[in-house]
């Protein structure tokens, strides 16, 4: 009987014991320090399946993140698990050969969107380095009660866009919460107004493919239709910084606001009353509205990682349509899986609008690879323009001749 | 052999007291500057050092667009800075410290309240100030909404002709309780005899002021016109927090700082713009420069014109 228990006592340790030695520990490092909760509930339904593998989450200062990762990557060590930024953010990285490349060992990549993994490809190699995470889309947000009050409709044309605009300034509201204290707002205004007027994924290609540059009319055209918004952006709109947007729009003093998807968690938590619609800014006739979309980041892993396997297995489940539906569930973004359908009706509204018309955020996209970026440009210029310090011809020329530093238009 | 015992025994404890702060100061200041400086002469891709590269970092900041459109830019709104705040301080600073010195029934709340903002740390400062400046809610547009000025509410910090204005503005309001301070401490340094032996050779008040009081304070106005130089060529964290790293709007407030910051490690707010070391050590290389020589000027003609009673 006691040897018998001594027997069971110590071939149940024995069994922890090896449990334990047998369980892999991954490092997963982050900038979301605002989703740690989320990404706890992720971690441990992957830890339910995976019982061999632990995943430690830490989140670090979103403006230090992407200095404490290259310098940690680069002396040999960092985390098993990345977190990566998108675009000129991962190319740098994937260069310098200190992330594994993804798309031969994540067989689900090959479901993914072009468009999407364009996030986080290395454009020298063509290789994809991480499995894209959330996508964020820019478009008009209104506020549907105010609409219902005054007896407006979604706008399918730019005269109609106004109409609406002076509609709500009549009714004592400012049409748009957009304002112009902070330039990066201004790109974000860009990205609502200008693909309807530049003309989206053609002109992108133009200007990829070398058969245009910033001095085509086109692109003119969008800047000046963003300058033709300057009387119905708030009083003093060149003072109207960030949250002042959020504000004026959570708070019913404006009826609009050309901005991200990623807006939505912040205005319900300003104000959970307010119902929120979506429309793509109109273009001049019916059908030739377009919103920007990009991909906010990817997740990959370090090249020296000695836990490969072990990651390849997390970043796989990372790629499952299972957890693209955890995400966008808990933490109201859209997924970068491909299929998975919001549970939030505002969030479904932009999926389906960015599938008919949605067109990759042109600076964002294809010019953040150098300096002076093409969004430091299309930025600080804009924000002269608005505050009436240049005009748009000024504008594009310096855009142009910002990019020209480091890219070549052929 | 004696001698050197002898030159230990005398000067032995000063070597012990010196070494630890020359140790902190080599690993915490020295070294760091020298490392800079080199990294200045290297191509950077990123954070990864390249070939070396000679004076080419120093050649692209000062002759490239826009690298040189915005070093230009920086060092002339830097300049403002200086020129504005040194004007500030030697007229309302001294102003108010004349004021002070006289002794009066509540002068020693007026001399803690001038001092308070320096007391608060400029993340705050700026912080508080943003939000006052604020054109739809903050505290002043209020204020003037309430006597009936309406129009005078602007977007001050949001235009570029007013925005680095305002901001200077602001760092004076939180700065000028240290030229006070250091001002009323050298006039009431002035032995009282002078001022006395004046007004008995039938000088006026300010006849005592112009022609006995402010050339002996010129030495304390020197050292303080130093300081602010050295601090209003490092300027930083006001424009941080009010503007952010791009110097907006469009550059009107951009300042060495701001700029060298954005140029290492890209403008967080547009986010994931690749930093450039190398250039931006040349900047902060040629910013030392530009602040050490002035400076090497400023401290020679202080100790030249060193007054004692």
């Amino acid at each position: 009987m006691n040897r018998t228990i001594r027997l069971l006592a110590t071939t149940l340790a024995l069994s922890l014991l090896t449990a334990a030695l047998a369980q892999t520990t991954l490092e997963f490092w982050s900038w979301r320090t605002e989703d740690v909760e989320a990404y706890e509930k992720f971690i441990a339904a992957f830890e339910a399946d995976n019982t061999d593998i632990q995943v430690n989450f830490t989140p670090y200062l979103n403006t230090e993140y992407n200095t404490i990762v290259a310098t940690a990557l680069q002396g040999g060590g960092g985390p098993d698990i990345v977190h990566l930024r998108a675009y000129g953010g991962i190319e740098a990285l994937a260069e310098a050969g200190l992330i594994l490349r993804l798309d031969d060992k994540v067989p689900a990549l090959a479901d993914f969107a072009p468009g999407i993994l364009l996030g986080a490809t290395n454009r020298a190699d063509g290789g994809v380095y991480g499995v894209p995470f959330a996508l964020q889309t820019v478009q008009v947000l209104y506020n549907v009660d105010m609409f219902e009050e005054l007896g407006l409709s979604e706008p399918t044309t730019w005269d109609e866009f106004l109409a609406v605009g002076d509609a709500l300034k009549e009714s004592g509201v400012y049409a748009l919460a957009n304002g112009a204290l902070e330039p990066w707002t201004l790109e974000t205004l860009f990205g609502g107004v200008g693909p309807a007027f530049y003309g989206g994924d053609e002109y992108l290609e133009a200007v990829t493919g070398g058969e245009a540059d910033f001095t085509d009319p086109r692109f003119a055209a969008a800047l000046e239709h963003m300058v033709a918004l300057q009387p119905y952006l708030a009083e003093n709109y060149m003072g109207v910084g960030y949250t002042d947007m959020q504000s004026l729009f959570a708070f019913e003093q404006a009826g609009m606001l050309i901005g991200g998807s990623y807006e939505l968690g912040t205005l319900a938590q300003l104000n959970p009353e307010l119902t929120v619609g979506s429309f793509a800014v109109p273009g001049e006739a019916p059908g030739d509205a377009a919103i920007s979309y990009y991909v906010d980041g990817s997740y990959g892993i370090n090249a020296t990682s000695p836990n490969q396997e072990a990651a390849l297995r997390f970043i796989a489940f990372l790629a499952t349509q299972e957890y693209g539906q955890m995400f966008t569930d808990e933490l109201q973004q859209i997924s970068a899986v491909p299929g998975v359908q919001p549970s939030s009706e505002a969030l479904a509204d932009m999926v389906a609008l960015m599938d008919e018309a949605g067109t990759p955020y042109l600076m964002l996209t294809a010019f953040r690879y150098g300096q002076p970026s093409g969004s430091t440009l299309l930025q600080n210029e804009m924000q002269a323009v608005m505050g009436g310090d240049q005009s748009v011809a000024d504008a594009v020329a310096n855009i142009q001749r910002g990019v020209s530093e480091w890219y070549d238009f052929e | 052999m004696a001698n050197a015992r002898r030159w230990w025994g005398r000067h032995g404890h000063l070597v012990v007291f010196l070494l630890p702060a020359l140790l902190i100061y080599g690993a915490f200041m020295a070294y760091p500057l020298v490392s800079s400086l080199s990294y200045s002469l290297y191509e950077w891709d990123g954070f990864i050092r390249r070939g070396f590269a000679g004076l080419d970092n120093f050649v692209t900041v000062l002759t490239r667009w826009p690298f040189n459109e915005r070093f230009w830019g920086a060092l002339r709104h830097n300049a403002l800075f200086f020129a504005l705040t040194f004007v500030i301080q030697t007229t309302l600073g001294l102003y108010l410290a004349v004021l002070l010195a006289r002794r009066w029934r509540g002068s020693a709340f007026f001399q803690a309240t001038y001092f308070l903002p320096h007391t608060l740390s400029l993340v705050v400062v700026g912080f508080l100030w943003r939000m006052m400046l604020n054109p739809t809610w903050g505290a002043v547009a209020q204020g003037l909404r309430r006597v009936g000025l309406e129009e005078w509410v602007q977007p001050w910090l949001g235009q570029s002709g007013t925005a680095l204005v305002t901001i200077i503005l602001v760092n004076a309001w939180a700065w000028l309780g240290f030229p006070i301070l250091v001002f009323l401490a050298a006039i009431q340094a002035i032995p009282k005899e002078f001022d006395e032996a004046a007004l008995v050779d039938g000088a006026n008040g300010w006849q005592r002021f112009r022609f006995v009081s402010f050339p002996l304070l010129l030495p304390s106005l020197a050292m303080v016109s130093i300081l602010t130089f050295i601090w209003d060529f490092n300027a930083f964290e006001l424009v941080f927090v009010m503007q952010g790293a791009s110097g907006a709007p469009s550059y009107a407030t951009d300042l060495l700082a701001t700029f060298f910051y954005r140029t290492s490690f890209g403008d967080p707010t547009t986010g994931g713009e690749p930093g450039q070391t190398g250039l931006g050590a040349a900047i902060g290389v040629l910013m030392l420069v530009i602040i050490g020589i002035v400076s090497a000027f400023g401290v020679r003609f202080t100790q030249r014109s060193q007054t004692e009673y």
